[in-house]
């Protein structure tokens, strides 16, 4: 399977790339999504205690599953306002 | 054309415009139920300060993941009217730079009577901060940094009861 990773504010300039692609096995979890961006861009491991994720613009928790062509996006503590 | 109740944009924000948006649709809510109409509008206006921190701020980058913004405004504004059913919210936030004094939010709340519309204001300004995913990039004297601040997560309840106990001061 293949999904698209979006990487936000500081990840973003961490990882050098707003966006990339990121094959995964059958049954991979946002979880398993996530460490393979560490394993490409090991700047962003201290990140794994703050993150947020979305999957196909909803909130998700690291554990639920992705699916093919899922848009996943991992974002560090919000700042608004 | 009426202004979107809900909008991120890198244009400069008009509460004007979204206050009348608000008053329209909360009007035509009440026309529709029989309630009363709008006897109070408040608009927040969040600007952009001059020090953060003991810092001299010179201006801010606002960073948005936009379309889960807009459903983070939406689903907000549906917390606050199971809140506070007669109240109808917008909420605009500015991204790209944005200079010292100028508005990076606008949260309009039109409700029957003013208690409600100041709960819900204030109610929707603590869950941006909790959950909208967008981002300050501060350039200040001597350097820059991004202010991070909670971790968003949609189904909070805590963080969703501490905005309300806010809200209800």
């Amino acid at each position: 399977m293949r999904v698209t990773v979006r990487l936000f504010a500081r990840l973003r300039d961490l990882a050098g790339t707003s966006e990339l692609e990121a094959d995964v096995a059958p049954g991979a979890t946002i979880a398993d999504v996530w460490a393979g961006v560490v394993a490409r861009h090991p700047a962003l491991a201290p990140y794994a205690g703050s993150l947020s994720a979305a999957r196909n613009l909803e909130y998700t928790r690291l554990s639920a599953a992705v699916t093919d062509a899922d848009e996943i996006a991992f974002m560090p503590p919000v700042s608004g306002g | 054309m009426a202004a979107a109740l809900f909008a991120v944009t890198a244009a400069a924000l008009d509460a004007p415009a979204l206050e009348r948006a608000i008053v329209s649709a909360h009007g035509e809510d009440a026309a529709r139920t029989g309630a009363p109409g709008a006897g109070a509008v408040t608009t927040f206006v969040g600007l952009v300060r001059d020090q953060n921190l003991g810092r001299r701020v010179l201006r801010l980058e606002y960073e948005a993941y936009e379309p889960l913004a807009v459903r983070a405004f939406e689903q907000i504004a549906a917390e606050a009217a199971a809140l506070w059913p007669a109240c109808r919210l917008g909420i605009h936030h500015r991204t790209g730079g944005v200079a010292i004094g100028e508005a990076s939010i606008v949260i309009v709340a039109a409700s029957a009577h003013r208690g409600e519309a100041f709960a819900a204001s204030r109610y929707a300004i603590e869950r941006v901060k909790q959950i909208a995913p967008i981002w300050k990039h501060e350039y200040f004297e001597g350097g820059d940094v991004w202010i991070e601040g909670a971790v968003a997560a949609a189904d909070d309840a805590a963080a969703r009861e501490k905005a309300e106990k806010l809200a209800c001061v």
